[in-house]
């Protein structure tokens, strides 16, 4: 997922960065406020985002509450999406589940980009030696099957929801270091930035004050388009029981019980897959909407 | 303008097409084709240490002795066997059995295979014969077995691979490649093996008991996942399959062209407790009998194997398996219990709620096994952590004693010394993982090797069994079902706990 | 340019040897003696030794991966821990099952994809391109596995049409083999006709705004014929290259799909291997994916300079 979108990115990241110091914020805002397909992503994000805060309030029973004569009973007026394996409410660890797919999106791109940022910007300014052992490092993370490396790390780091955040993070990370560097690179070469050098300003200092805030649109978008990837590869994780531990709900791991009643119980299956499929789509509509707002040339 | 992205593809496909496997030759009418659930390793009696290569050794290599479904000794390559003192076992063999390479079967082979047992590089069968101290021929037909000590499971051991007898020529001669190209005396001899694929084994008109055997070839094929295994036993791919899943069950049942074979096994499910094994902090768990005795209580087997596996296991508190003579209705845990649970806590001073961690392997249906433990724990007042691994790193943490409750099987044997002696007497903790130990269990244990008539055995494992339920090595939670499924052409499979495919009588219909 | 694509190649060897380099490394790292695995339930510690020194287990992790590349430069990839079979042998009959799955895969995305781009890039700005936009973004949203549980869920389960998992050698019955790949074959394809339709649909905006498009029009063809046969033939040959580079997605992406299908392929090995720590089959996969992944960005590089007049004058 991340891998597929990867090589669009980086060809876009540079004009997406010419076009935003060219133009205000306010005029990207208003440009994605304009395009309704966005918009509806951005809110059912938001929505999950409210789902996955207030959990407890929301959902309508215990996600972990078992009951030995409630076993996979199909959809209900009393559980809207039936009940699993072990008599528990679908719908209730649905909305629980929720928690560990936002914030396994969330937290892994977060350290995916304050990895990846840096390094990129390093590469991308010091150029050289430096540019070249960084540049050999992602292409060699990037050359190693996504999903067989997070797996690898995940098992190395033992199967846990955080750990897989850890995993997904650092496979994540050589897209944001591919990304920040091409913009940082296209950002050296503008003319302030030369005037600043010229003026004799410390390098660390041109890079965080005139190269870093242009380089924040592209990567933005990448970081939007990265989270969908995200919660794919942490529902692949627990579907290989990599992730989540049980009782607590993940959508992956879920998926990767149904399996086991496919023709008993196909509820089982259905709902958690849903959800991943609106999130990650909001999430790909919220990043596409991003790219154009900020990138009106790209459309 | 051509597309550059397909040539290479086209050919990339053509070279797919080649590699792929050759087609298997047309099947004779007595075929028999087994869908095996892994691939075995070496096919060479001293060297193999899977399940799954006992089921392939079954139509290739005969044994000195036999189990039946009641689990008796019964004889094969011997005709039987007396101790003319407790340390010298005798072992009269069958006249007239001859190797597949035309090589005569005597005391002298059996001498040579056992030897080879005990001192081949890699041998895993040195630890099963090790009370054996020297093997003598007094004549062509009678084997003299001198003993370290008295041991009454050693029998039960030529019941299986170590009673496996090979043709000291071939053996010679192939040395370590021996695995290759296997030659016993079983009623079928090697014909061929595709790694990953199949392996083919054919008639063998020398056979001494011939009569028996009504199948002209048997095709094992590995197909590791259940329900593929069973897919391909609905379209006919296969004849006959091993090692089903519970999960399957209601399907077998539905389909009309199939029969439902299933017995209990010779293993058992578990919880093992952590004792004393490893370096880590003493919990009350570890150094409190009451505490396990009250997560015990708390715990109902039958729901587990309800609601987990659709009833299908025999829910057992022993270690031996119900089929075994060994068994003993006394063995009974306590029914569930909740408030007595909750009383055993508060006596033992624990606060509650009390968390603990449970330690499974990362399969499905042992992280739904946990999650109901961990359900009906919690109303004692548990608060048990699940934490599921990989199941090599949760063998290296039970070797190394890095966790508390471990839910883990055992694949089982025919005597109960094999289900009971490593685990809880005292010594090492490469199976012993609990590092438990009790004198008062040690001598039993070591009674039942010395005794050798049943009912003594049986009153000392009872004993045995009862203690551990009191002390609580280990929580013996159900005796695993096996589950065969075959095609209704396929006659006369008569199953027995060990879980083997013994082809003597199967015959299959056009 | 010449000179880039020089630096392109040279920068292969370092790049493959620094993947071997991260796989030993973090291999190492895992948790699980492998020995264990292999010793059987006894677990007897005389034959773990045993294990443990016939697979070098006991050398240290230098010393392995030094016998390991020095073997691979040779052209072994070592033996299976636990299958006990060359890897070269494994990758040799695990290959094609997932080659035959990508490559009809790569078809399937072709046909869906390329199409879809072309309707939307004709009508940009309209219902049709919204839709096919909508459809591609759909595909990319969906995760593998589910959709693959899905199908079985459908065509298996309730209409009873296809197999719902295994895999038939094409060499055995072709038309088994097809009814056992066309499913997992779709669920990989839509992923990737998803990217191949958003490259068709910026290849085809481009080409449309052509001199040589304009004259076509001019000359008063057919708007489909312009389309056809001036606007996507020069669209495509991007669009093909770019899409060749999914192709390393594929085989990462084929991991998950043949668990779900339990088909034997490339991606149920690995994780297999994986699970059991049988690290020469992992070390040989991941290094023969990789070095497929280098070579298709390699070749897409030349096929780019090769086919943009303006890149060759550069």
């Amino acid at each position: 997922m991340s891998a597929a979108t990867a090589p669009q990115a980086a060809n876009t990241a540079g004009a997406v960065m010419a076009a935003a110091s060219q133009s205000p914020a306010r005029l990207a805002v208003r440009r994605f406020l304009a395009r309704p397909a966005a918009v509806a992503g951005l809110v059912v994000v938001l929505f999950f985002i409210i789902v996955a805060a207030f959990a407890p309030w929301i959902a309508p029973f215990d996600p972990i509450k078992t009951s030995w004569t409630m076993i996979r009973k199909a959809p209900s007026w009393a559980h809207w999406m039936g009940t699993d394996e072990n008599g528990r409410d679908v719908l209730s660890r649905i909305v629980f589940g929720a928690r560990a797919s936002m914030t396994a999106g969330v937290i892994s791109v977060t350290i995916a980009t304050s990895v990846g940022v840096p390094i990129g910007l390093l590469a991308g300014f010091a150029g050289g030696k430096t540019d070249m052992i960084i540049g050999r490092l992602v292409d060699a993370m990037l050359a190693s099957p996504f999903l067989i490396l997070a797996i690898a790390l995940a098992a190395f780091l033992g199967p846990s929801l955080q750990n897989a955040m850890i995993a997904i993070g650092i496979t994540a990370t050589p897209i944001f270091v591919r990304v920040s560097r091409a913009a940082t690179i296209d950002a050296a070469t503008n003319d302030y930035v030369e005037a600043a050098r010229a003026l004799g300003n410390p390098p660390w200092r041109v890079a965080v004050r005139h190269v870093l805030p242009n380089i924040i649109p592209p990567v933005m978008v990448q970081a939007t388009l990265a989270i969908a990837g995200a919660i794919i590869a942490e529902a692949s994780l627990s579907f290989l029981g990599l992730g989540q531990q049980p009782p607590a709900p993940s959508w992956g791991s879920m998926l990767n019980s149904a399996q086991r009643f496919l023709t008993q119980a196909p509820w089982l299956a259905v709902f958690p897959g849903a959800a991943i499929f609106l999130v990650v789509l909001s999430f790909n509509l919220v990043g596409d909407g991003l790219r154009d707002a900020l990138d009106p040339r790209a459309k | 303008m051509t597309l550059p992205g397909k040539r290479p593809l086209l050919l990339l496909a053509a070279l797919a097409a080649t590699l792929a496997a050759t087609p298997p030759p047309a099947a004779a009418q007595t075929t028999l084709r087994i869908g095996l659930a892994d691939d075995p390793d070496a096919l060479d009696p001293t060297l193999s240490r899977t399940y799954v290569g006992r089921i392939v050794f079954a139509g290739l290599c005969d044994k000195l002795f036999d189990i039946d479904a009641k689990l008796n000794v019964v004889p094969q390559l011997a005709t039987g066997y007396e101790y003319a003192d407790p340390t010298t076992l005798l072992i009269k063999l069958r006249p007239g059995v001859t190797f597949h390479d035309g090589e005569k079967f005597d005391s002298a082979a059996v001498k040579f295979t056992l030897e080879r047992h005990q001192t081949m590089q890699g041998s895993t069968r040195r630890g099963e014969i090790s009370a054996v101290e020297r093997i003598e021929t007094p004549d062509p037909l009678t084997v003299k077995l001198i003993l370290k000590s008295p041991s009454s499971p050693l029998i039960v051991q030529f019941a299986d691979r170590s009673g496996m007898i090979v043709s000291p020529k071939a053996a010679i001669a192939a040395g370590a490649d021996f695995g290759k190209h296997p030659v016993c005396t079983g009623p079928f001899k090697f014909a061929e093996r595709v790694p990953q694929d199949r392996i083919v084994l054919e008639r063998f008109d020398g056979y001494w008991n011939a009569k028996a055997i009504a199948l002209n070839r048997v095709v094992y094929r590995p197909i590791v996942d259940a329900t593929v295994r069973l897919a391909n036993l609905q379209a006919g791919a296969i004849d006959f399959g091993e090692r089903f899943q519970p999960s399957d069950v209601p399907e077998i049942r539905n389909d009309p062209k199939l029969v439902l074979v299933q017995n209990a096994g010779l293993g058992f499910q578990s919880i093992l407790f952590n004792h004393k094994n490893g370096t880590g902090p003493r919990t009350p768990m570890m150094t409190d009998a009451r505490v396990r005795q009250a997560f015990a209580l708390s715990i109902d087997r039958t729901v587990i194997n309800q609601v987990v596996y659709g009833g299908i296991h025999t829910p057992n508190a022993h270690f031996v398996p119900p089929s075994s003579p060994f068994y003993s209705d006394e063995v009974k845990a306590p029914a569930r219990d909740v408030a007595r649970a909750r009383a055993l806590l508060a006596e033992a001073g624990v606060k509650t709620p009390y968390t603990v961690e449970l330690m499974l392997a990362n399969n499905p249906d042992l992280r739904q096994a946990g999650e109901v433990i961990q359900s009906m724990a919690a109303e004692a007042g548990f608060d048990v952590k699940l934490r599921s691994t990989e199941f090599v790193t949760a063998l290296q943490a039970s070797d190394k004693g890095d966790y508390e409750m471990f839910l883990i099987g055992w694949s089982g044997r025919a005597d109960p010394d094999g289900n009971v002696y490593s685990f809880v007497h005292t010594g090492p903790p490469n199976l012993n993982a609990a590092g438990y130990s009790n004198a008062q269990v040690d001598s039993w244990l070591e009674e039942a090797r010395r005794v050798s008539a049943v009912p003594e055995r049986r009153a000392l494992y009872t004993k045995v069994a009862l203690q551990l339920l009191r002390d609580l090595p280990r929580m013996y939670l159900y005796t695993p079902n096996n589950i065969f499924a075959m095609s209704t052409r396929v006659k006369g499979f008569v199953p027995v706990p060990d879980g083997m495919v013994r082809l003597h009588g199967m015959s299959i219909a056009p | 340019m010449r000179g880039h694509l020089g630096v392109r190649f040279a920068q292969v060897i370092p790049t493959l040897l620094l993947v071997s380099i991260m796989v030993f490394c973090l291999q190492q790292l895992m948790p699980g003696d492998p020995a264990l695995v292999l010793a059987g339930e006894e677990r007897d510690p005389v034959v773990l030794e045993q294990i443990r020194h016939e697979l070098r287990l006991d050398q240290p992790l230098v010393m392995q991966y030094f016998h390991w590349i020095t073997n691979v430069l040779q052209g072994d990839l070592g033996f299976s821990w636990r299958i006990r079979q060359p890897v070269t042998e494994l990758v040799a009959t695990k290959l094609p099952v997932t080659l035959q799955l990508a490559s009809m895969a790569f078809v399937i995305a072709v046909c869906i994809g390329v199409p879809m781009g072309v309707l939307s890039a004709v009508k940009k700005n309209t219902f049709w391109d919204y839709l096919a936009n909508g459809i591609g973004l759909a595909g990319l949203s969906t995760p593998n596995f589910w959709l693959g549980i899905m199908l079985i869920l459908l065509v298996s389960v309730n209409l009873g049409w296809l197999p719902p998992s295994g895999y038939v050698p094409l060499t055995e019955d072709w038309r088994q083999s097809l009814a056992t790949t066309i499913m997992p074959a779709f669920v990989l394809g839509n992923a990737i006709s998803a990217v191949l339709m958003r490259h068709t649909r910026s290849a085809m905006l481009t080409a449309l705004q052509q001199d040589y498009v304009r004259t076509a029009r001019a000359k008063g063809l057919s708007e489909w014929l312009v389309v056809i046969k001036h606007a996507l033939r020069n669209a495509l040959v991007p669009v093909v290259t770019l899409g060749a580079l999914e192709l390393g997605t594929l085989l990462s992406g084929a991991v998950l799909t043949e668990q779900v299908f339990s088909i034997p392929g490339f991606g149920k090995m690995i994780v297999d291997a994986v699970f059991n720590r049988d690290y020469p089959v992992v070390q040989g996969v991941v290094l023969v994916t990789a070095t497929v992944y280098v070579m298709l960005n390699l070749l897409a590089d030349v096929l780019y300079v090769l086919i943009n007049p303006r890149l060759r004058g550069a």
